[in-house]
């Protein structure tokens, strides 16, 4: 009898996962399903090795393909756009037994993941410079600066994954020691173009507050409870110099 | 709008090709891009789509609305495209006979199933709500094929005459889809191309193919290469019987410069521009 139209989908599906399956198998003892077979996994593998390059310039082509070859085969896309496909790429590299050896592997790939952020974001106008130097200290106190939704930062409370991500990415030789501690990192679209910028965790921490919505003085009351020695001032000139903060009115 | 009054033989927007693409004059070029890598919020990517768009007629050739799943198309992917038809205003609009949604997950494929009566009156509601929520006549592919399916109720160009009957959709004829599937199927491409229902037709695709590696005497719809010489053949025979209509040159895989690309591009257009009752 011929199988509902849902049915043979369940089945089809089944069938491209999982070699072993029994079902449909007029159609898999046909060298052409193979055609499907091979379609489905090199599109997953393309979109992981298209969106995760520096994880891939980190350990080779021949181990990157493995890896993601496993991934596509139990975590199919689900989203049709393949530019935001592997969220779930760090979690596994996390988890993956052969990347045992490379604990930073998965927050590389988080700093990739973050790089597509950006430069598929929104556009939005940068907060005018001039407006803001035209404040007064209490104004500028109770000004809420907005982040851009091309702006994206991130912690790592214990590894240097900036240094290791961006020697990778700029493909510049890594430094022959590597201080073992956290890290943190922004990356921001301007221009068209996405660059990167060290941060402290106090620097984290005032970015965090912004996006939070709390106003200039609050946010930098948060950064320097987490980070003592924080020169606000410096921070903020690098942060509007690059562009991290969109227009908005007075809060 | 007639199309075929404007829009001659086009190419695949690559994004190794945005300046030349922009910056090219030839008579008739389009460009066509797959809409899912332009569904994105902004970025360099979509502002190059916008700038091409500017000076040329552009193309969205869907790839993943999953038309033939046993399920409605998925509500946010079909508002994202309407969005993005709302910012670029392509000429055309187009999209597969197949599936590769389903419960979820996005099986980067072109996948089959049998032509049914339950199928057609699936695809038939599918074809319908898009062009509804799109506000516009959509053209659906035939694929290709690779595998003999248990189960048709009726051929493929039945099925999609159908289609266009009852939804008003049009056709995008694949031309190397016909050719591959013709000698993967055993069937003859000429009569296959002689049947299509020329009047529905809005676009039409030219690719190449390449030998299954696997090693089996399949031909696989890989756009790696240039448009093989029987399928050249069969455009010239179909566009004699039907008139010029909007084509299309693939090439997703060994991407040449794109001034190789014009010059294939520049044979469809020539052929185009020879037909008796051209109007290009």
């Amino acid at each position: 009898m011929q199988p509902s139209l849902t049915d043979f989908q369940d089945l089809f599906v089944e069938a491209l996962y999982n070699p072993e399956a029994d079902t449909l198998t007029l159609l898999t003892d046909q060298p052409g399903f193979s055609v499907y077979r091979n379609t489905v996994m090199k599109g997953a593998v393309d979109a992981l090795q298209a969106n995760f390059p520096t994880v891939e310039r980190l350990v080779g082509s021949e181990w990157f393909l493995a890896a993601a070859a496993i991934h596509a085969r139990h975590a199919p896309p689900v989203d049709a756009r393949l530019v935001y496909h592997g969220s779930g790429f760090p979690e596994f590299l996390d988890r993956f037994e052969h990347a045992q050896q490379m604990p930073y592997l998965g927050n590389v790939a988080r700093l990739d993941l973050l790089w597509n952020q950006c430069h598929t974001a929104m556009e939005e106008p940068r907060v005018d410079v001039t407006r803001l130097a035209a404040l007064t200290p209490e104004e500028l106190a109770r000004r809420v600066l907005k982040p851009r939704r091309a702006a994206q930062w991130i912690w790592f409370a214990d590894q240097p994954v900036f240094t290791i991500w961006r020697h990778n990415r700029e493909q510049t030789p890594m430094p022959e020691t590597l201080a073992w501690h956290g890290e943190g990192a922004l990356l921001v679209r301007s221009g068209g173009v996405v660059t990167w910028h060290a941060l402290t965790v106090g620097e984290c921490a005032f970015l965090d507050a912004c996006k939070a919505g709390a106003p200039l003085e609050l946010a930098a009351q948060q950064a320097t409870e987490t980070e003592p020695s924080l020169d606000m001032l410096d921070l903020l000139t690098r942060l509007v110099g690059a562009d991290a903060f969109a227009a908005n009115e007075p809060a | 709008m007639n199309t075929s009054l404007t829009l001659g033989a086009g190419l695949g927007l690559k994004a190794d090709h945005y300046e030349a693409a922009f910056d090219c004059a030839a008579k008739g070029v389009w460009f066509e891009v797959h809409p899912e890598n332009y569904m994105i919020d902004g970025g360099p990517r979509l502002a190059w789509l916008e700038t091409i768009g500017s000076r040329h007629p552009l193309s969205l050739h869907g790839v993943s609305l999953s038309l033939a799943a046993d399920c409605a198309p998925d509500v946010e992917h079909l508002q994202r495209l309407k969005t993005l038809i709302d910012r670029v205003q392509p000429a055309l609009v187009s999209e597969h006979l197949a599936w590769s949604t389903w419960r979820g997950q996005y099986h980067p494929d072109l996948l089959p199933f049998p032509r049914t009566g339950q199928a057609l009156q699936r695809i038939a509601d599918n074809i319908q709500h898009t062009q509804d929520v799109l506000q516009r006549r959509i053209a659906v592919e035939n694929p290709s094929h690779y595998v003999q399916l248990e189960g048709h109720a009726c051929s493929e160009i039945e099925f999609l005459a159908e289609l266009s009957a009852r939804t008003g959709c049009g056709l995008l004829l694949d031309i190397n889809n016909v050719f591959l599937s013709a000698h993967n199927m055993g069937y003859d491409a000429n009569a296959y191309v002689d049947a299509f229902p020329g009047e529905a037709i809005m676009e039409i695709h030219l690719a190449g193919h390449s030998s299954d590696p696997g090693g089996a005497a399949l031909l696989i719809d890989s756009h790696d290469a240039p448009v093989a010489e029987p399928v050249w053949a069969l455009y010239q025979r179909l566009i004699q019987r039907v008139g010029p209509r909007p084509t299309l040159i693939e090439r997703d895989d060994h991407i040449p410069p794109f001034g190789e690309l014009l010059l294939e591009r520049d044979r469809a257009q020539t052929l185009l521009e020879g037909l008796p009752c051209n109007r290009l």
